[in-house]
């Protein structure tokens, strides 16, 4: 038996939509997980009910809502509210997608690089208008540190500002590595078991204990990545935004 | 990568890869670029259908149920003071009354004693009066009483003495001299 961990981040046409230029836009099997992301997203938010005294739904709505409001003060202050719509999407999607990607069998949206790319050039370029629309040039400020001496200050400018435009690849890598890389280690520990008992026999099923151990213990170790990527990726929306927002600091 | 086994993307392949996982097992999936339009294209979709639902329907609904509680929690508490605030004063304003009727309550316990006292002391005054004035009646007479009697008995020590007179000399004496001898033995 042969493991091939790569295989579970294919991307499989389910229909086409349509082309554009000599691109085929195909319905994938990415886009129906997004689909599915978006309609749990959704369910959980508007079906869970508005009562004083919420059930289980809705106290799981009530508090996601306030875990992201409170990032959002605590990052960006009050006024980092104004981008609650953006960042509580952001976060739900990647959350929900993260987690539906922990099943068996299921696929992992943010496990491709395209995606989280594009979530965070969405990111940094709402930073860069923002900022420019509400501070005007003064958003540049931000390159330029306090209570730097003259004779560095060009070279941490430079720093500066070559880590503003990396934000986008570090905040995009962040998320589809660790979602990619503990994917595979997950196959690959998984297939380890089946590998050695078909192979071993009645030994190789016993031997095959310890990867599966290992197995169960990734597998909650993935779960908490799944939360906490999607966190990690909120989060440094708000600091981003922040900069934004307060580009004195 | 991608341009070696970039058939397989189309959408026909569907079936035929699932079946056979290591047709792709030289390429890496997410630097395929074939796939990338589709799923920018996706994402593009799917993401604006859920800033549009989360930012027009979930958050305000999701917001408006917790701003609701906490308005509830809040009127509730307040209310709740406001109770509190009214039996307080409500018990204040029993002790005070309680208060002055206990004071009102002496004051009429005082006033009724002296009362009484008063109309005692003027009954008692109005009867030893009327005692003292039947004594100074009782006196009067007794006075007078006594001087009518002691007249009478100088009229009858002087007709016992003429008799005696008589009876032991026989002569009648003369009333200007026994008149004057009682008078004189009366004063002796």
């Amino acid at each position: 038996m042969k493991i091939d961990p790569i295989h579970q981040f294919n991307i499989e046409p389910l229909f086409t939509l349509g082309h554009i230029g000599n691109q085929t836009i195909a319905f994938t099997n990415s886009s129906l997980y997004m689909l599915i992301a978006v309609a749990i997203i959704s369910l959980l938010m508007l079906a869970s009910g508005a009562q004083l005294v919420p059930g289980r739904l809705q106290s799981v709505a009530e508090i996601s809502y306030e875990f992201v409001a409170s990032t959002i003060r605590s990052t960006a202050g009050s006024e980092g509210m104004k981008f609650f719509p953006l960042i509580f999407s952001l976060f739900m999607f990647i959350c929900v997608s993260n987690l539906i990607g922990i099943i068996p069998y299921t696929f992992t949206i943010s496990s491709h690089l395209i995606v989280t790319a594009a979530l965070a050039l969405l990111v940094f370029f709402t930073v860069l208008i923002y900022g420019v629309a509400k501070n005007g040039l003064k958003f540049f400020s931000i390159f330029v540190p306090h209570g730097v001496p003259g004779y560095i200050l060009p070279l941490v400018m430079f720093i500066e500002v070559l880590s503003f435009f990396l934000r986008p690849v570090s905040h995009s890598v962040r998320l589809f590595a660790n979602m990619l890389a503990g994917h595979i280690a997950l196959k690959v520990f998984a297939g380890f078991v089946a590998m050695l008992g078909f192979s071993l026999g009645a030994l190789g099923w016993v031997g095959g204990v310890l990867p599966l151990a290992l197995t169960v213990a990734l597998y909650a170790l993935e779960i908490l990545v799944a939360f906490l990527q999607a966190y990690v990726f909120a989060i440094l929306t708000c600091i981003y935004l922040n900069d934004a927002i307060h580009p004195g600091h | 990568m991608a341009e070696s086994h970039g058939g397989a993307k189309g959408p026909a392949a569907a079936a035929h890869t699932e079946a056979d996982g290591g047709h792709h097992g030289g390429g890496f999936p997410p630097f395929e670029s074939s796939t990338y339009a589709s799923q920018l294209v996706s994402l593009g979709i799917f993401f604006v259908v859920l800033y549009v639902v989360v930012s027009k329907l979930a958050l305000p609904k999701v917001g408006g149920a917790i701003e609701a509680r906490q308005n509830k929690i809040e009127g509730d508490l307040a209310e709740a003071q406001k109770l509190k605030d009214q039996s307080e004063a409500a018990l204040k304003a029993y002790e005070s009354e309680l208060a002055a009727a206990r004071a009102r309550a002496q004051a009429i316990g005082n006033e009724s004693r002296d009362k009484a006292n008063a109309q005692a002391d003027a009954e008692r005054k109005a009867l030893e009066e009327q005692l003292a004035a039947k004594l100074a009646g009782a006196e009067k007479t007794i006075a007078s009483t006594r001087a009518t009697a002691m007249s009478n008995v100088r009229a009858i020590a002087a007709d016992s003495a003429a008799q005696i007179v008589q009876q032991l000399t026989g002569v009648v004496p003369d009333a200007a001299s026994v008149n004057a001898a009682v008078d004189a033995s009366l004063k002796g």
